[in-house]
């Protein structure tokens, strides 16, 4: 099996200039306790580049208006600066067709939709919903939530202890019942790349639809929606160096076309009489409201950014900072890494014998380092590992050894203070 | 590591590593569980309450140094004490926890092993490590609720 990474691993050792990757984020540059920030907190969220902060800056103070609506000038170059950003997004993920691409609120809201929207068509009492151990809780809750309002069953796919799914249970647990499959691309907890082209095949043959929340992988490793043949696709801005409160749900338009609407009210409509109302073409009938036009135009921005960078220098980048970060810690006392598949986006999640999470975070602050602790909203992944939290290191093309000494200097500090 | 020892002071250590009181109770007549929703935490107070007194306490549970020390330290403070006494002493550690303005009229003698949490003042996302344990024991002895949580 040839996984993302590899895929995307080039023959020599291309590398990038992280020093001048560097420069374009402006919230790197700065003290945190006296010491220089370490961000090592991009799985929850990534700082943005200078050129994203621009083009929203502009955006406010020049072009706004509200989109779809005004004949003025203002209202147009709005419209075309949201209309322009979405086309971008299609671009960059491959999708057939702007219908595709639905602005959301971010991965969360993106899943809620099709659950919710999907789950009413397609979930009787006779199916079941097929989700794994590894999801995020945004890639649980939608589900349980349609299940109890439709009676269909929700089934998990067990890991495996090194916190890869399971893909013989997988196989098991895949019946013609199975009428949706919710999988996360990568593990935000764990960093587990999963096989998700096996995945959606397997599902496919079953009859399944697949829901692949890429909220962790698109920061990683480019998306082709189309290679993939996913059926919807969900992610959020604010973790690929864009904004938050903007995310995307890619989805088949002839699926998107069969689904009811998610919200009703203004943007959605084509006409409305108190009786009746006649739903506008997609996107627009997923998209009630006036949308965040300054944060789909920062995505857009996103997009122009990422497309200057090499994504392949950068996966082979994250991954020799993974290794050298995984081998650092390892010769620490105490040290378990959690999540130690084979294919692994830029995250490590660690425990220290007898340091809780929380104070590691803590210690670590105070040297500058910023990272999560907690059970990063997947608490069936703590359950399985019966760990109450990690402490998680994630990477992003920013980040260098530097980043990853300076967080050791502070583990070091804890074992110190709990020795 | 001189601001990092004001809150891991050795007090804090010694409870985190040798919570006293802990462990279940079995003729406790009040059980509270508490929840820290951000960092996934659970304790679990256990209090045998007669005569309007704290007769035996214990807590369980998975918790940060602050969390366990806290709740170490509050099982302490509370057993034998009566009901008066304790809302008292909620009132104090509150003030103490938070920094409130009329912080003066903590009587800091009386707290004595327990001003050892104030160093959580300078660290607002640990204060609900810290009260978490006070709460549940609040709980406890007005009978409120019987699951609490920090947020």
């Amino acid at each position: 099996m040839s996984s993302a990474r590899e895929s995307q691993r080039p023959q020599s050792a291309a590398s990038t200039d992280i020093a001048a990757l560097r420069a374009d984020f402006p919230g790197l540059h700065q003290e945190i306790h006296g010491k220089p920030l370490a961000y090592l907190d991009n799985a929850a969220s990534t700082q943005r580049p200078q050129s994203v902060i621009d083009a929203m800056i502009t955006q406010e103070q020049r072009n706004h208006a509200n989109v779809h609506r005004g004949v003025h000038t203002l209202s147009q170059r709005a419209t075309d600066a949201h209309e322009g950003a979405r086309e971008k997004v299609r671009g960059y993920i491959n999708a057939a067709s702007c219908e595709e691409i639905i602005f959301t609120r971010g991965a969360t809201e993106s899943i809620n939709l099709v659950a919710s929207s999907l789950g009413k068509i397609r979930l009787t009492s006779a199916d079941e919903v097929l989700i794994t151990w590894m999801e995020h809780h945004s890639n649980i809750v939608p589900w349980q939530l349609i299940c109890e309002q439709t009676g269909a069953k929700l089934v998990g796919v067990p890991m495996t202890p090194t916190g890869e799914l399971d893909l013989d249970a997988y196989d098991r647990l895949l019946t013609d019942r199975t009428k949706i499959v919710a999988v996360t691309h990568v593990s935000n907890a764990l960093g587990t790349i999963n096989p998700i082209d096996k995945i959606i095949t397997r599902a496919h043959d079953a009859g399944a639809l697949v829901v692949v929340d890429g909220a962790q992988s698109v920061p990683h490793m480019p998306i082709d929606v189309r290679a993939l043949d996913c059926d919807f696709y969900a992610f959020s801005g604010h973790k690929m160096y864009g904004p938050t409160g903007i995310g995307v749900l890619y989805g088949k338009s002839a699926l998107l076309d069969a689904m009811p609407p998610y919200q009703g009210g203004g943007e959605m409509i084509l006409t409305v009489t108190l009786e009746e109302t006649t739903y506008h073409t997609l996107p627009y009938k997923f998209e009630a409201g006036t949308p965040n036009i300054t944060g789909a135009v920062g995505l857009g921005a996103t997009i122009d950014y990422l497309a200057g960078i090499d994504f392949s220098a950068v996966a082979h980048q994250e991954t020799e900072l993974l290794d050298y970060a995984t081998g650092r810690l390892l010769e620490l006392p105490g040290s378990r890494v959690i999540g130690t598949g084979k294919h692994k986006a830029g995250v490590l999640s660690f425990t220290l014998a007898g340091i809780h999470a929380h104070d590691v975070g803590t210690i670590v602050d105070r040297e500058g380092v910023a990272i999560r602790t907690g059970h990063h909203c997947a608490m069936p992944v703590m359950e399985y590992f019966r760990i109450p939290a990690t402490s998680r290191a994630s990477f992003a093309l920013y980040n260098n050894r530097e980043d990853v000494d300076q967080l050791m200097g502070g583990l070091q500090q804890a074992l110190e203070l709990f020795g | 590591m001189n601001e990092l020892q004001d809150l891991y002071r050795e007090v804090i250590l010694d409870h985190n590593r040798h919570p006293r009181n802990f462990g279940e109770l079995d003729d406790a007549n009040r059980i509270v569980e508490g929840v820290n929703p951000l960092c996934g935490d659970r304790m679990t107070l256990y209090v045998k309450l007669l005569d309007d007194k704290v007769q035996d306490i214990r807590f369980k549970g998975t918790g940060c140094a602050i969390s366990v020390a806290s709740s170490s330290l509050m099982t302490e403070k509370a057993t034998g004490r009566s009901v008066e006494e304790l809302e008292t002493l909620f009132e104090q550690v509150h003030s103490l926890l938070t920094g409130d303005p009329t912080a003066d009229s903590v009587d800091l003698e009386s707290l004595d092993k327990l001003v050892a949490l104030s160093g959580v003042r300078e660290y607002p996302t640990r204060v609900k490590c810290a009260t978490l344990a006070w709460h549940a024991l609040k709980n406890a002895i007005t009978g409120s609720e019987d699951k609490i949580s920090t947020e």
